[in-house]
């Protein structure tokens, strides 16, 4: 049972991960309809950055906390830019054209992200040094850290305040108006390129903070580790019901506890036939059977009223 | 590029302009520096072709490959080189094969077809022998400065040769020490799906059984992970005292770190691929005490050893990583073998890369009949502090050779 539970908080840990990631897509898909193949790699980029920051300050003396805080910060500034940046060179020219445009771009986006910071990083795994010792809890018999503890509570935290955010803020309406139907919006005295790049903004942000979270977590960044998390993220996000944020979050705990679960049993239920490593044949086994049953996902509103 | 080597090119060349188009034949064997009088008859060109990744989570293995190999062709060009009576020039062709099988058959071809006279290389064992077919055919000679997967020199090729001992050497030997060393008794194998951790892993097991260990968990993860919390739970579960892993670095680090995390007692041991300066640095404090076993002696006790790392370090401004100095002899036993046969022509001077009786920077190196390292030492290594430590060496031929060498056959049948 104690083992069981560990998988569980080990999945809602990967979950939380792939939670915050997933906001990115998610929001972006709701808003443009548009599925940004280089949130991944902004991702990445978040994280080598806070790595970078954390590895120059880590000798300096200054408090962990505050090198964290530092190093999310700087991370934070650099998605934002890159993010706003890509929406205005790579998307907005193409709104109006062919969906399969601004897909193709998105893709080039991703290798130029990608390929620029191999060039910046280079290409060998680059460890973070270890800022925060882990201190450990035991609940039921199965333990965790302080950090996991601080991750699943932060995407938490981040995803609460999202929503209140977009419920009742101002711009939180115009992006939700904007989602609906954004040439009504636009008469209506909304200003849907200011909407957007905030959307982007708000995205990256949060994918600036999934990114240093990750090499916080695993120690190490490396300039293609975008590419796999944000499939993952992604994902995650067509499963919580793409468009919709809350899905996402519901997406990528339940993505994070099934692979858990899938790699803790998946040897004993099929007696050793297929190892952990083919875990992830149950977790996209999982997608299929909920898109075929429920083809806009977990929370996903039925679309249709877009055009 | 190194000033002492720019200014013996350029004595060279003046003394050959002054001596005008030199007619004397042999000039005297490779002097002590390149400035001695070099009356060139000719200038032959020999290719010797590099092979590693030298991008991707593995690269910093695969440059420090390709470094050893342009060290030794740049210390053999500036003693000057000589084959059956004609001056040659060695050059460097090095390809990044992107630890990727695929694109290691790529590569492969591209040597072959720049006509380089040998290869050294691959790294990976699921490099090195699906590449081998293409230099077996072209009759070109491969030796592996890192390949450790038995089945690379299991294939009947005259082309195949490794400097490094393989896993069927390799894996009963962790197995041999964690059982007569570290007393282990439930032991949990874990590998990485790749050629060379699967077969690492596969050959620990068997040797494991046979000395009477129960293997309470076998996990299998890839080669991209980093996230193995779900495995380590279920391994937690099984109560091992010992976890073994067959695979690099990338992976181990992070696993170390969240064996700790999850509260996991067991020690851990590895092969090759996770002894690296990268591993404490992934890994950090959770490094402590991982035990590693690696084809060689230790850098420092091998008997060229020192003297390469310094000029390892001088030139490239890095440390010795992990294979330096099995491609730097590797590039040594070939043109070792050119200048027996007389020849720079593959044909002519395979049959004497096996007769090789070469003292290298390693150690000595004989090839047996497949292309293996004779009597290749295994050292198993301990992390203290924040460097690793030799802790023991063995010798295969007293040890793990003999009496093991039926089970990991077994294995290997097993495993396809």
């Amino acid at each position: 049972m104690d083992i069981f539970l560990q998988q569980i908080i080990n999945g809602l840990v990967l979950g939380s991960i792939y939670a915050l990631v997933a906001l990115g897509y998610t929001m972006v898909y709701g808003i443009l309809g548009l599925i940004n193949f280089a949130h991944g790699d902004i991702v990445m980029v978040g994280a080598l950055v806070g790595l970078t920051v954390t590895q120059a300050l880590a000798s300096s003396g200054l408090p962990p906390p505050l090198i964290l805080l530092l190093a999310a910060g700087a991370a934070i500034l650099v998605c934002v830019s890159i993010g706003v940046a890509i929406e205005r060179i790579a998307y907005r020219p193409l709104r109006r054209a062919p969906r399969l445009a601004p897909l193709i771009t998105a893709i080039g986006i991703s290798i130029l992200l990608q390929y620029t910071a191999a060039l910046v990083w280079g290409k060998q795994y680059i460890s973070m040094p270890e800022l925060i010792k882990p201190d450990h809890f035991v609940v039921g018999g199965a333990q965790f850290t302080e950090l996991q503890a601080f991750i699943f509570l932060l995407a938490c935290a981040v995803m609460a305040g999202l929503l209140w955010f977009i419920k009742s803020s101002r711009i939180g309406r115009a992006m939700r108006a904007t989602e609906q139907n954004p040439d009504v919006a636009g008469l209506m005295g909304v200003d849907i390129n200011r909407t957007i790049s905030f959307t982007f903004l708000l995205g990256s942000a949060i994918g600036a903070i999934a990114g240093v979270m990750v090499v916080l977590y695993y120690g190490l960044g490396h300039y293609f580790m975008g590419s796999m998390l944000g499939m993952k993220a992604f994902t995650a996000a067509v499963l919580g019901g793409i468009g919709n944020v809350a899905g996402a979050m519901l997406g990528g705990l339940l993505l994070g506890i099934i692979e858990s679960l899938a790699s803790g049993y998946i040897g004993d239920l099929t007696g050793g036939v297929l190892g952990s490593n083919y875990r992830d044949i149950f977790a996209f086994l999982v997608l299929i059977l909920v898109l075929v049953l429920r083809p806009s996902g977990l929370m996903g509103q039925q679309s249709g009223e877009r055009a | 590029m190194n000033r002492r080597h720019i200014l013996g090119i350029a004595s060279a060349l003046v003394l050959a302009v002054m001596y005008g188009c030199g007619k004397e034949a042999p000039p005297p064997p490779p002097a002590p520096k390149a400035e001695a009088p070099k009356p060139v008859p000719e200038i032959g060109m020999v290719k010797i072709g590099s092979a590693s990744p030298l991008t991707g989570p593995q690269a910093h293995i695969g440059i420090d490959i390709k470094n050893g190999v342009q060290l030794a062709i740049d210390d053999l060009n500036a003693a000057g080189v000589e084959i059956g009576g004609k001056k040659v020039k060695l050059e460097l062709l090095a390809e990044d094969d992107e630890a990727n099988p695929t694109k290691a058959t790529t590569v492969a071809q591209k040597l072959v077809d720049a006509k380089v006279a040998a290869v050294v290389g691959h790294f990976n064992s699921g490099a090195s022998i699906p590449a081998s077919k293409i230099y077996s055919d072209a009759g070109i000679p491969q030796i592996s400065p890192g390949s450790t997967n038995p089945k690379y020199t299991q294939q009947g090729f005259k082309t195949t040769f490794r400097v490094v001992a393989n896993d069927d050497q390799q894996g009963p030997t962790i197995a041999r020490f964690a059982v007569e060393k570290l007393k282990a008794k439930n032991v949990a194998v874990i590998d990485d799906s790749t050629a060379y951790g699967q077969g690492l892993a596969d050959t620990f097991e068997a040797a494991a059984k046979a000395l009477g260990v129960k293997i309470v968990a076998r996990e299998h993860t890839t080669d991209k992970d980093t996230d193995f919390t779900a495995i380590l739970t279920k391994i937690k579960g099984k109560k091992p005292d010992l976890i073994m892993f067959g695979g690099i670095d990338p992976q181990a680090g992070p696993m170390v770190k969240q064996m700790v995390q999850l509260g996991i007692k067991a020690k851990y041991i590895g092969g090759d691929g996770i002894q690296t300066p990268n591993l404490i640095k992934l890994a950090g404090e959770a490094a402590e005490g991982v035990m590693a076993s690696i084809p060689g002696l230790p850098k420092n006790q091998m008997p060229g050893g020192k003297e390469f790392m310094k000029k390892f370090k001088a030139k490239f401004n890095a440390e010795v990583a992990l294979f330096a100095p099995m491609g730097y002899d590797a590039v040594f036993v070939v043109v070792e073998a050119m200048k027996r046969a007389g020849s720079a022509d593959p044909a002519k001077f395979l049959p004497e890369i096996g007769k090789t009786n070469y003292q290298g920077v390693i150690g000595p190196i004989a090839f047996d009949e497949k292309g293996d390292l004779k009597n290749g030492p295994i050292t198993i290594y301990v992390v203290k502090g924040d460097k690793w430590d030799p802790l023991e060496t063995v010798t295969p031929d007293a040890a793990a050779a003999n009496e093991t060498k039926a089970e990991p056959a077994k294995g290997d049948a097993a495993k396809k």
